[in-house]
């Protein structure tokens, strides 16, 4: 400790003083994600509009948590609803068990399961928080809990967060991008 | 006879009160203005919830301490338990008044002061002294070792700094030759800033008030990491809100007395506007204990004694002696200027030019982490 040294702490902290502050009002401003943020499943799709998955439920077999249900059904040839032979019937993801490892993103075949960046999924019921494939479809804006909202109060929903570019596995997911360019 | 006119009764009283209620809403925006800046000098915002940039937390802040449960400990003795923080709280309201604000009759032609004492100086310090009464009895009175360890600390800290204070003081008041706060300021307007005859007794002195108003460096009352709480550990509710003003008021008054003393009061060389450089000068040393607050450490209990009766107390009376003997030859004051000076360049020169750290670097060779 030298006069030296206090002052030039001084000089630090003034420094930061006139500095932005790293905090956020987070309810008020959004949350700045990086792009790679682990945050809520997103099943994407083909530019043909054709679903990715193809019901292998390799992604249920990755899980960790076990948080993956996966049914899938022959697609009907007139009209198929993904690009392979079978797609999901029902495509569950229980977001309690959920621990946003990603590893069903490492696992899938087709890239269809990407995670994405809805976070504020808190809820009320146990039930609520099995997401279904009409949850998680990349053209779904917003967590159910947000929806509801959106729906109840009639304005569209307010996502808490902004990213610098959306990556690329994240085929024609939109969210809200600020600042930098891939 | 004293030169300055005296002021009607009742005009007394009302100053008084003004003094006490705006000191009380200075504290109340003390808390969050401190807490704002601190959340700034940590790249934080700070409380910015309540009203418009929070200006409304003091108020939620005034009732949760009020509504909450308000205990009395079993052992504690409960009259003097009651009675500490009332005379904490009224012995830091006190001396606020001696200090002049403004010229003669510039308040709405009355005075800008509430008291005018020729022994103006020594009744602040009567005053603030006792203010170690509040402390101490208030860990007396818990009957908590955790308190009257806390208490016995802050009253040993306080009355060595006390000494440093009062001998840095010694030094202006020998020049000016008089204790009357306004002539001090009078003095000054006439001769130039005390700052220039006694840049030593200033520096000491602005220390010394940060450890008498228990901020950062010496903030040993507040060393809950040692003390749990102080003094004050067995308070709650408004008995602890009472500590806390007590402790924002001696801040305040420490800000207003430093600029009285020793940068001209209410004066200023150019563009004189009684009320205003008052409150600009007391606004600079606020800001200056609280950017020291975000800073810098809390020294040790040993530390802080060694430092207020190892240093503090023997260079303000080596200060005293050179300014004593200056007026007792009566040679010109101009040496005290340039003796001030030359203590300015020293300053200067171990901040600019002194080492960096004293602490050895360490040994090579020696595993990362787990070091003393």
């Amino acid at each position: 400790m030298t006069l030296k040294a206090l002052a030039q702490s001084l000089g630090i902290t003034l420094k930061y003083l006139f500095s932005k502050p790293v905090t956020v009002p987070y309810p008020d401003a959004p949350v700045a994600l990086k792009p790679r943020f682990h945050g809520r499943h997103v099943l994407t799709r083909h530019p043909n509009g054709l679903e990715k998955c193809i019901g292998c439920s390799l992604c249920a077999a990755a899980c960790p948590a076990y948080a993956i249900y996966v049914e899938p059904a022959e697609n009907d040839p007139e009209n198929p609803v993904s690009a392979g032979e079978r797609y999901a019937k029902v495509y569950e993801i229980n977001m309690l068990r959920c621990i946003f490892c990603g590893l069903c993103e490492e696992a899938c075949p087709t890239g269809a399961i990407v995670l994405g960046y809805d976070f504020e999924m808190a809820d009320y019921e146990y039930s609520d928080l099995i997401y279904g494939k009409e949850d998680m479809l990349v053209d779904v804006v917003g967590t159910k809990p947000q929806r509801r909202e959106a729906k109840m109060t009639g304005k569209p929903v307010k996502p808490g967060y902004v990213v610098p570019y959306v990556r690329p596995e994240l085929e024609g997911f939109k969210a809200p991008t600020k600042g930098g360019e891939k | 006879m004293n030169p300055y006119p005296l002021d009607p009764y009742w005009m007394v009283a009302l100053k008084a009160l003004l003094v006490v209620v705006g000191l009380l809403t200075a504290f109340a925006f003390m808390t969050l203005i401190e807490r704002r800046l601190l959340a700034r000098f940590q790249i934080r915002l700070g409380p910015n919830r309540v009203g418009p940039f929070g200006l409304l937390q003091p108020v939620a802040d005034a009732i949760k301490s009020i509504f909450k449960e308000d205990l009395v400990v079993e052992r504690a003795d409960k009259v003097l338990f009651v009675l500490a923080p009332l005379i904490g709280v009224v012995f830091a309201l006190l001396a606020f008044g001696a200090i002049p604000f403004g010229p003669p009759g510039s308040f709405f032609g009355y005075q800008p002061w509430v008291l005018n004492l020729d022994l103006g100086l020594l009744y602040l310090f009567a005053v603030s002294e006792m203010a170690i009464y509040g402390i101490f009895l208030a860990g007396w009175a818990s009957g908590s070792k955790y308190s009257l360890l806390g208490s016995l600390r802050s009253s040993a800290s306080l009355i060595s700094y006390e000494l440093g204070l009062g001998m840095a003081l010694l030094s202006p008041v020998l020049l000016v030759g008089s204790l009357n706060l306004n002539d001090i300021v009078n003095w000054q307007k006439e001769h130039g800033w005390l700052i220039l005859y006694a840049f030593p007794a200033f520096l000491l002195y602005a220390i010394a008030a940060l450890a008498e108003a228990a901020r950062t460096p010496f903030d040993l009352p507040e060393a809950e990491q040692e003390l749990v709480g102080g003094y004050h550990t067995e308070y709650s509710s408004i008995k602890w809100a009472l500590f806390q003003m007590t402790e924002y008021i001696h801040f305040i008054t420490a800000s207003a007395l430093i600029p009285t003393l020793f940068l001209g009061g209410w004066t200023m060389p150019i563009l004189e506007v009684p009320y205003l450089w008052m409150f600009l000068k007391i606004a600079f040393f606020l800001f200056l204990f609280i950017w020291i607050r975000a800073t810098w450490f809390r020294l040790r209990y040993d530390q802080l004694l060694r430092f207020g009766w190892g240093f503090l107390f023997p260079v303000a009376l080596v200060w005293f002696l050179v300014t004593a003997l200056v007026v007792a030859l009566d040679l010109p004051r101009s040496y005290l200027l340039y003796l001030s000076l030359i203590a300015f360049l020293v300053l200067l020169g171990a901040v600019m030019y002194g080492p960096k750290s004293t602490r050895k670097p360490a040994p090579k060779g020696l595993s990362k982490g787990g070091g003393a």
